[in-house]
């Protein structure tokens, strides 16, 4: 009878309502509010690497104009846009704030289990932000090193930051997986043990479950960075050679015996490739409620989605390899790693079928949350194609470091999460912060971002196939490019910029709606999953008011046949739904 | 990195396969009554306990890829193995029985027998202590025989391996020392941080195994 322990705690279980403005919004340890927290600092540190990646652009857009770009700066501004992307904003927003928000409110919680170690997360998180961001002001600057942080070069003389920069990075690191790990084991342990009666895993809405599936591959990969992190943090400090060979710099022997750089690159990658399903499953959960609620029809194959993202989960950690194909590997080695590549794209493409057909004969309501989820399909089919060409190693070894990599990953990870990032926030914004935003600026919002960055990322495929290399600071004159892959680059660049600029729209609308936005109703999009079904927008402390809701069916009941309207909210009891819903009937 | 394929995918496969049990043959689309919709409460276990399993995932997850890049770096050219110091074989034997008293004290908090839990506690710490300091006395030793951490890759891994297993198990001394003063103070609602820690602390012990195995071994 475990449901009645479950149902027992939430008696024992105290929730004191915070007093304080301090205890309220500062040490919170109420999930919403930690959210929103994790929320704000990873969008700061989001448009920090944006900044980043609107110089790096200019440099290469326009060379030998701006003089305040120098190769160390151009370095530096690389290797910090794409860490902070990928881990500070991406990682941090998905888990950190749509995981706390959304977890206790979709599965009918309180709040998560372990509030208090919850709150440590985030300040733990906020430190490794401020260690990161410090490292732009220490001698030497911040650590040029690639975002892979290869070494040798990621510590010998010769790459930007390598005196204080590289440390502080890998400190950083080390601080945020200490506060993802906190983070995780709460988000695991409020989807296993605190969902409300009746909440089966199968009930559970998708996007609990791309969190869900997402943070058990962050628990399990993110050890890999810990591992390769402190290795190389001692091959700095007290030299020791894990995987610095025996290397001479500037016609001195540093000491170094023959470790094996590689070595490194196993560990980076075993985590690094889990990290793009870390980023991309939350995101394919959350796009499979958005098209859902917005287009009124159930998620096309609803069991086929959760086993898909239990697949690629599963396969995510087979695949590593396929980013060191030009690392020098054994054939059958890499014939391994193709042929997983290869097959992950089997349970992802079941995903991409799964949403075409949700759309297909929907009611669609082309509302900016639907269309950004509707942009993401685009861009993640796209991402995922050029994906198949890099898979294969015969097609991987010349198109490798070259912009055609630079495009298929912007893509692919870059572009498609934060469609989805700025579509779940469009959603869920009148839950968050009770009020509406402005429709038409949402509207101009997403085109031109989604136009915008079709412009930056297609013509990239192009310069690829020409071999233009990535992360050169600039290209001179070479005999296999014609002048005019400098003209398509300056035009990429005009359109990072316009990109960029009009993220200032968002930001806008953000400033808009708090203040001068129409009150919200606690539905606006008629949806049936748990978190609309509140008794207070937004929810106050403890979610739930007095008692714990009741889950009677799956978050997919839109369109129901002879039922008046046409969502039927997960709370409803079964029997005032039509006979013909009901169990052992053969629908039609 | 076959060692940690190998326990990744024992424990990703572990769960996979109970997410599938769960998730097969189930019928999202039917609204059923609460009380016919089977609450699928997973391991019947407290939610400590989910989070402490899950921790240890993790914590294996990080000691597993330790070993294999310690298995593939072994193969390079410059690799001396390192002739461990005897003195590990006693602490080895401090940590078994540490993790021995630990159960004892355990058990007796199941029991409810209040007596033996204050010097199973005392005398837990004082064995896990002596273990620490132990290790440190093995550094000691290596150091003055001219067996530095950079003399060699394999002396890195020893004391890579040996510090972060220390590390772990400071980091298991604080909870222990918490729940020893709590213990002492009103000396309710300890049982639970006893359970957990003795688990805690059997999987330390394991992994020292398994290390001190991989050590020997090699």
């Amino acid at each position: 009878m475990a449901y009645v322990a479950i149902a027992d705690r939430d008696h024992e279980q105290e929730h004191h309502d915070p007093q304080t403005f301090i205890t309220k919004y500062i040490w919170s340890q109420d999930h919403k509010v930690i959210a929103i927290q994790y929320g704000v600092t990873a969008i700061f540190v989001g448009v920090i690497a944006l900044i980043l990646s609107a110089m790096m652009r200019l440099q290469l857009g326009f060379p030998e104009t701006f003089s305040f770009i120098n190769p160390e700066n151009y370095y530096q501004f690389v290797t910090m846009h794409g860490m902070i992307m990928v881990i500070y904003l991406l990682t941090a927003l998905f888990l950190g704030g749509f995981g706390n928000y959304l977890i206790p409110l979709m599965c009918g919680s309180r709040d998560m289990v372990f509030p208090y170690m919850n709150m440590l997360s985030y300040w733990v998180y906020l430190v490794s932000v401020i260690i990161l961001l410090i490292s732009f002001f220490v001698p030497g600057g911040a650590t040029g090193a690639g975002w892979t942080l290869y070494p040798p070069q990621a510590i010998m003389p010769g790459t930007p930051g390598t005196d204080w920069g590289i440390l502080l990075m890998l400190a950083s690191l080390g601080v945020f997986i200490v506060a993802f790990t906190m983070g995780g084991l709460n988000y695991v342990t409020t989807v296993l043990q605190a969902r409300c009666r009746g909440m089966t895993l199968m009930r559970m809405p998708l996007s609990v479950w791309g969190i869900f599936m997402a943070t058990i591959l962050g628990l399990l990969a993110f050890p890999a960075l810990l591992v390769s992190a402190i290795m190389m943090i001692l091959d700095k400090t007290v030299m020791t050679s894990f995987f610095m060979p025996a290397i001479s710099s500037m016609g001195q022997d540093p000491g170094y015996t023959g470790g094996s750089p590689v070595l490194f690159q196993h560990l980076f990658w075993f985590f690094g490739h889990p990290e793009v399903y870390i980023v991309a499953l939350p995101a394919f959960g959350i796009v499979s409620d958005l098209l859902s609620t917005h287009a009124r029809k159930n998620i096309f194959g609803y069991r086929m989605m959760v086993w898909a993202i239990i697949a690629i989960g599963g396969l995510s950690f087979v695949v590593w390899a396929h980013h060191m194909y030009v690392s020098g590997m054994n054939p059958y080695f890499g014939f391994f790693f193709a042929t997983t590549t290869l097959i992950i794209a089997v349970p992802t493409a079941i995903k991409v079928y799964n949403w075409v057909l949700t759309l297909w004969e929907g009611n669609i309501h082309l509302r900016v949350p639907m269309l950004f989820a509707i942009g993401f399909v685009f861009t993640f089919i796209h991402g995922g194609l050029t994906g198949l060409f890099l898979g294969n190693v015969t097609i991987d070894l010349p198109l490798s470091d070259t912009y055609f990599v630079v495009a298929h990953f912007h893509m692919v990870m870059g572009v498609s999460p934060i469609l989805v990032v700025f579509g779940a926030i469009y959603h869920w914004w009148p839950k968050i912060s009770g009020r509406m935003y402005n429709e038409t600026l949402g509207k101009w919002h997403f085109w031109m971002t989604f136009l915008g960055t079709y412009a930056i990322y297609l013509p990239m495929h192009y310069l690829g196939f020409q071999g233009v290399p990535r992360r050169y600071f600039a290209m001179g004159d070479t005999e296999f490019l014609p002048a005019s892959a400098q003209d398509l680059n300056a035009a990429i660049t005009i359109s990072a910029l316009f990109v960029a600029a009009t993220q200032i729209l968002f930001f806008a609308n953000i400033i808009w709606s708090l203040t001068r936005g129409p009150k919200a109703d606690p539905n606006p999009w008629d949806a049936t999953s748990l978190e609309w079904q509140t008794p207070d927008t937004p929810p106050k402390h403890g979610n739930w008011g007095h008692d714990l809701p009741e889950c009677h069916r799956w978050a997919y009941d839109y369109s129901v046949p002879d039922y008046p309207d046409d969502f039927i909210p997960q709370n409803v009891p079964a029997d005032t739904a039509p006979v013909g819903r009901q169990h052992g009937v053969e629908e039609h | 990195m076959e060692i940690g394929l190998i326990f990744l995918a024992i424990m990703l496969g572990s769960l996979l396969f109970w997410l599938l049990k769960q998730t097969f043959n189930t019928e999202p689309w039917v609204a059923e009554a609460v009380e016919e919709a089977e609450y699928q409460a997973p391991f019947n276990a407290k939610p400590r306990i989910v989070a402490l399993t899950t921790l240890l995932a993790v914590v294996t997850s990080f000691f597993a890829l330790i070993f294999s890049a310690y298995a593939l770096r072994m193969e390079l050219g410059d690799w001396v193995p390192l002739t461990e110091p005897q003195l590990l074989w006693a602490n080895t034997g401090i940590l078994i029985a540490a993790s021995l008293v630990f159960q004892w004290t355990r058990n007796a908090a199941v029991h409810e027998d209040a007596t033996r839990l204050k010097p199973g506690m005392l005398i837990t710490g004082l064995l896990t202590a002596a273990f620490l300091v132990g290790q440190f006395i093995a550094w000691q030793q290596l150091n003055a025989s001219g067996q530095f951490i950079t003399t060699n890759p394999s002396n890195a891994f020893f004391f890579l391996m040996t510090g972060l297993h220390a590390l772990h198990i400071l980091g298991g001394m604080y909870v222990w020392g918490r729940a020893t003063l709590r213990l002492y103070g009103d000396s309710d609602n300890v049982r639970q941080s006893i359970e957990l820690c003795t688990i805690y602390w059997h999987f330390l012990l394991l992994v020292w195994l398994v290390m001190f195995g991989l050590l020997l071994s090699t």
